[in-house]
């Protein structure tokens, strides 16, 4: 099922009626996301996301614009006639229900000739926690389960009852590193073999990047990018977006553009065709430093951290946006810690440049 | 015992020194009291020891009374009064405008005194020379008989009497149980309400488990607190509550002890021991069924 969001835009009035002053927590949000595919919903905690969510699933009535699913427009359908099955960042799993009646649940709620018998609905039960590997635990209770597997049994009761959409707000926030970057792995095999269009909303870049298919990067409820994962990083749009994904991020720089080169400080280090002379902000991806005794950017060295396969290199510099410049290079090349500066030359295609004023990317060849 | 227990044990001490001797002494008496036959409390003595007291109070006309009325109000005021407030606890969680005044409103009787809220009683029941009262000028409208609620029929003072108590317990159960469907994580209804739940499942699924634990502590608090009724029993028929057939069971206790007719310690003590067995054994039964039936 294909869903389609057209100018979405959903207001919030003041708590305090006093105050005129009203919160848009979504705005304009256009997009068509594909049948079958996992979209990742990124951005910064309160950028609207867990706000789009709602109004696809319906909790949130939309303040205009339009939601499709497929051919259906949903926008003013109530929840329970939309079909979605939705994950919730603690779960929500009730307490004094079994897994197995938890997963159960939605099964109850079928009416007319939908109506299962029990043995029916625990065929089906049982048949999405073999999918998500909860089959052993039916008969334990939320609490005698860990976070994992809280997780899997919500997925579990959001998937019985075969939604058109699942939508899973933050998932994995409520776990360990290692749990995380296991259970994303799970959500990212169970939606290939379920086939069934997914949204994922986080906050965490890395997570949104490893297992979507398209990933949407958020701010202050506006859509700044949609593309593939590598694409937008890659290509950001503008500032925000190139800050935002990648660790290490982006090391930001208060530079110049003078006769088509790009001057930090007071070195040219990139030459930048068909850029007009101006003031910008040049970003440089960690990985785009390459070590180098002759190379035209010179940072002050302060620590190098090997960290196995690749070494990382930490160094200042006085026109840096931030604290430390943290580049990523080949543990194969040696730096020269004896020495209090470092050079480097740079990848052209790792280099972004923006805007000073709208921070939107400047394209040069 | 370490040293730190022992000091533990000293900051207990005026605690329990005034706990034994205001709690656990007088208990302990009670108990004696009742064994004791023909107790004269003036100069302390009794002839002998035995099971008379409790025979006696268990064939004393007025405690059979008391302990049949005591039955009814129970039976009747605690699942009526626990429902009532339940209706009103969702009613009140699920609307938004007005609810603070509502909340405040039902929350009145909780503060105002008994004995007013007794004579508000008798301003709608009670006959007069002059008037028959507002309940009954409601009956008369609507084609009925004038019935005297206070001094009337048997059934017609247990009706007020059960009324009264009602509404005198509502308060507090409509505070805690509005107090509980609020602490109720939003969320589960929200999923609920995305996995197309109709609103009764909603209700009997969720929501009930959820607050079953306060709700049967209002129910075990309620069968204890319309056990010891007696206070609603005076405010509505007075002191002679014997005369009215009105009598509970703490009321006859109190009637053993400085009644007209009292003086006498030991039925005293023993119709309080007989209670206590009741409200032992029904607070038993309760925990037993909610053991089964709460989700902690
Ligand atoms: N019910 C509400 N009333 C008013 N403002 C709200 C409401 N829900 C969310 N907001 C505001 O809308 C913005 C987006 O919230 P949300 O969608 O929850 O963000 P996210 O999930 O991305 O962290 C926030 O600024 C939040 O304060
Ligand atoms: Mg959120």
């Amino acid at each position: 099922m294909k869903i389609v969001l057209e100018h979405l835009t959903k207001i919030y009035p003041n708590r305090n009626r006093k105050i005129k002053d009203e919160k848009i927590a979504v705005n304009d949000f256009t997009f068509e996301i594909p049948d079958g595919k996992l979209i990742g919903l990124l951005g910064p905690s309160g950028c609207g996301k867990s706000t789009t969510l709602n109004l696809i699933c319906g909790l949130e009535e939309a303040t205009s614009g339009k939601i499709f699913f497929g051919e259906d427009d949903v926008t003013k359908a109530p929840p329970e006639n939309r079909g979605v099955g939705m994950v919730f960042q603690n779960y929500a799993l009730y307490p004094h229900m079994t897994v197995e009646q938890n997963i159960m649940f939605p099964l109850g709620n079928l009416k007319g000739e939908a109506k299962l018998s029990k043995e029916q609905m625990k065929a089906k039960a049982l048949e999405v926690a073999k999918l998500v590997q909860i089959d052993e635990y039916m008969d334990r209770k939320p609490a005698e389960l860990s976070g994992g597997q809280q997780q899997r049994v919500a997925i579990a009761r959001a998937l019985v009852k075969l939604p058109r959409v699942l939508l899973l707000d933050e998932p994995l926030s409520n776990l360990d590193a290692r749990l995380r970057l296991q259970t994303r792995e799970e959500i990212r095999r169970i939606q290939r073999e379920t086939q069934i269009t997914t949204i994922f909303v986080t906050h965490d870049q890395e997570e949104a990047m490893s297992i979507s298919d398209m990933i949407v990067v958020m701010e202050t409820g506006i859509v700044q990018q949609i593309g593939k994962p590598q694409d937008v990083y890659d290509d950001p749009k503008n500032l925000f977006v190139a800050k935002f994904l990648g660790t290490p991020p982006i090391n930001v720089f208060d530079a110049e553009v003078k006769d088509e080169k790009l001057y930090i400080g007071e070195s040219a280090v990139l030459d930048v065709k068909g850029v007009a002379d101006q003031p910008v902000f040049a970003g440089i991806r960690p990985e785009g430093f390459i070590l180098a005794d002759d190379g035209v950017f010179e940072c002050k060295l302060s620590s190098v951290e090997v960290m196995g396969r690749d070494t990382s290199v930490v160094s200042k510099h006085n026109a840096l946006l931030g604290t430390e410049i943290r580049s990523i290079i080949p543990a194969e090349n040696k730096v020269d810690t004896s020495s209090p500066l470092v050079r480097f030359n740079l990848k052209p295609a790792k280099v972004h440049i923006f805007n000073k004023e709208t921070t939107e990317r400047i394209y040069f060849k | 015992m370490k040293k730190s227990n022992i000091k533990a044990w000293l900051y207990l001490l005026p605690a329990l020194v005034f706990l034994g001797v205001f709690m656990i002494y007088p208990l302990f008496d009670v108990v004696v009291y009742s064994f004791e036959e023909g107790y004269n409390s003036a100069s302390q003595s009794f002839f002998g020891t035995g099971l008379y007291n409790f025979s006696y109070v268990l064939h004393d006309p007025y405690f059979l009374q008391a302990v049949k009325n005591t039955f009814i109000l129970v039976i009747i005021t605690v699942p009526v009064s626990t429902g009532l407030s339940l209706l009103i606890s969702l009613a009140l969680s699920s609307i938004r405008k007005l609810k603070d005044l509502f909340q405040t409103l039902y929350f009145l009787p909780y503060v105002t005194n008994t004995l007013a809220v007794g004579l508000v009683f008798m301003i709608l029941f009670k006959k007069t020379a002059y008037s028959d009262g507002l309940i009954n000028l409601l009956i008369n409208i609507f084609g009925g008989q004038s019935v005297d609620f206070i001094e009337g029929p048997y059934w017609a003072k247990m009706l007020v009497l059960c009324i009264y108590t009602i509404w005198i317990v509502m308060p507090f159960k409509i505070l805690i149980l509005t107090s509980s469907l609020a602490s109720v994580n939003q969320d589960y209804y929200k999923v609920a309400r995305v996995d197309a739940t109709p609103k009764w499942r909603v209700f009997s699924k969720i929501t009930l488990p959820m607050i079953s634990p306060m709700l049967f502590y209002l129910i075990i608090t309620g069968f204890i607190g319309a056990f010891k009724a007696y206070s609603d029993a005076v405010a509505l028929f007075g002191v002679n509550l014997n005369a009215q057939g009105m009598n509970t069971i703490v009321g006859y206790v109190l009637d053993m002890l400085y009644g007209n007719s009292g003086g006498y310690p030991s039925y005293a003590s023993a119709a309080a021991l007989i209670l206590f067995a009741i409200v032992l054994t029904v607070t038993v039964i309760n925990l037993l069924v909610s053991k089964k039936k709460v989700y902690y």
